[in-house]
């Protein structure tokens, strides 16, 4: 395993989300959150260096292909092969290099390959759906996929889930970890989705939606998909200023 | 530049296909130095049942109260089984600086992801009988009756071993932290 060199943590700080920007735990509309949110009320935490720093992960723990998800079997995926790229900041600007970005989906029908998964309808055995990259220098990730399709769920009648690609990511420190799916442009299922609409913030909700992207479409291989995604910062001061990577 | 961070979405309950490649739940080489230690738990619900679908992550200092070495990266990520069972085998942290220069109490940060959270839980494992806790800043922060559901116990029968658990409702709830 190749380490890199971990940047040094900021002394201050991470930012606290704006209202209206990221979720309550309890949100009834989906339904699961009900036996699972915290009652009690949270306790704030003063950020410690154990907030502060996080895991460093290096590209010896990434293979070849992880980032190309329509050739990590014999054959082709069905579907309609898609380019997703994007580059991941902090609330700052500033570029994240070097971060794990994991991501996971369903195939074209709808369908993961999983147990827990019953849709009727079909896995295909060239497409698992899971892959992984590391940021580069200037904060840019790039996977290459295929469209995963909607597929319903039990959380109320007639429930389906908009098409949508799984994220996770890193950063460098323990509070900017994020999880988070990332939508279609002009996907109706939008409106009716719990998980899609669990901010009151619109402007929120809309970066969760990729755009078109014709700078990164391939001619006559593959659409392009542009998510960014942005992480906590550190509160700024006056002295940080000034000094960004670009 | 001022944006905002991108909002947070649940893990849902297909996560092991994208996050069980990177279960680590041994964190200490051989070689590593300190006192090895296993930590295991159990994420339960609102009715007590076991939560199968879980992943419990953890960030530790190594055993001296520094971050990120070379042999010990002291990150560790665990996926609840069907009883809603975790564990990790690790060493036990050294104190880590705290607020105002002082030093905290051993312990171990936790991200708790699961199907029916919209973003993650943050909590702490602290050891016990650790004379330190009762100075920890962060622990002081915690309603007394509730410090408890912070501290692993030792597990009967089983030396080296802690039991730490992931109580999202009810009684003995966990105690969850706004960060």
């Amino acid at each position: 395993m190749r380490e890199t060199k971990q940047a040094m943590p900021p002394t201050t700080a991470y930012r606290r989300p704006a209202a209206g920007t990221q979720p309550d735990y309890l949100f009834p509309r989906y339904a699961s959150t009900v036996k699972r949110a915290p009652t009690q009320p949270l306790v704030m935490l003063p950020q410690t260096e154990t907030e502060l720093t996080g895991p460093v992960f290096g590209y010896g723990e990434l293979r070849r292909g992880d980032n190309d998800l329509t050739r990590q079997h014999a054959g082709d995926p069905i579907g309609e092969r898609i380019i997703v790229s994007g580059r991941v900041l902090d609330e700052n600007g500033r570029p994240m290099p070097n971060t794990l970005v994991e991501i996971w989906q369903a195939n074209s029908a709808g369908r993961y390959p999983h147990r827990v998964d019953q849709h009727d309808a079909p896995t295909d055995p060239n497409f698992t759906g899971c892959g992984r990259a590391l940021t580069d220098k200037r904060g840019h990730y790039r996977f290459v996929t295929i469209r995963p399709g909607e597929y319903p769920w039990r959380n109320h009648y007639n429930a389906w889930r908009p098409a949508h690609i799984h994220f996770s990511l890193f950063g460098q420190a323990f509070v900017q970890r994020l999880v988070t799916q990332m939508y279609f442009p002009g996907d109706p299922l939008l409106d009716e989705d719990p998980m899609y609409n669990c901010v009151p913030d619109e402007r929120a909700r809309k970066r969760l939606i990729s755009s078109l992207d014709w700078e990164t479409t391939i001619p006559e291989f593959a659409l392009g998909y542009r998510f960014d995604i942005v992480l906590r910062g550190p509160e700024e001061t006056p002295m940080e200023r000034g000094v960004q990577t670009e | 530049m001022s944006l905002h961070a991108t909002t947070s979405q649940t893990v849902g309950p297909y996560l092991h296909i994208g996050l069980t490649w990177l279960i680590t739940e041994k964190l200490a080489p051989a070689g590593v130095p300190g006192q090895r230690i296993s930590i295991e738990g159990r994420v339960l619900d609102g009715e007590g049942k076991p939560v199968d679908d879980a992943l419990v992550e953890i960030w530790q200092a190594d055993s001296r109260g520094k971050y990120g070495g070379k042999r010990f990266r002291g990150f560790g990520r665990s996926a609840t089984d069907r009883n809603g069972a975790f564990r990790f085998h690790t060493i036990k942290p050294g104190r880590v600086i705290g607020p105002a220069g002082k030093p905290q109490a051993p312990h171990i940060g936790v991200q708790v992801f699961m199907r029916g959270q919209l973003k993650q839980l943050f909590s702490r494992i602290y050891f016990p009988g650790e004379p330190s806790n009762a100075q920890d800043p962060v622990l002081a922060r915690v309603p007394a009756a509730r410090r408890a559901t912070l501290i692993a116990q030792k597990k009967r029968g089983k030396a080296g071993t802690l039991e730490w658990n992931v109580i999202l409702q009810g009684r003995n709830e966990t105690v969850f932290f706004d960060l």
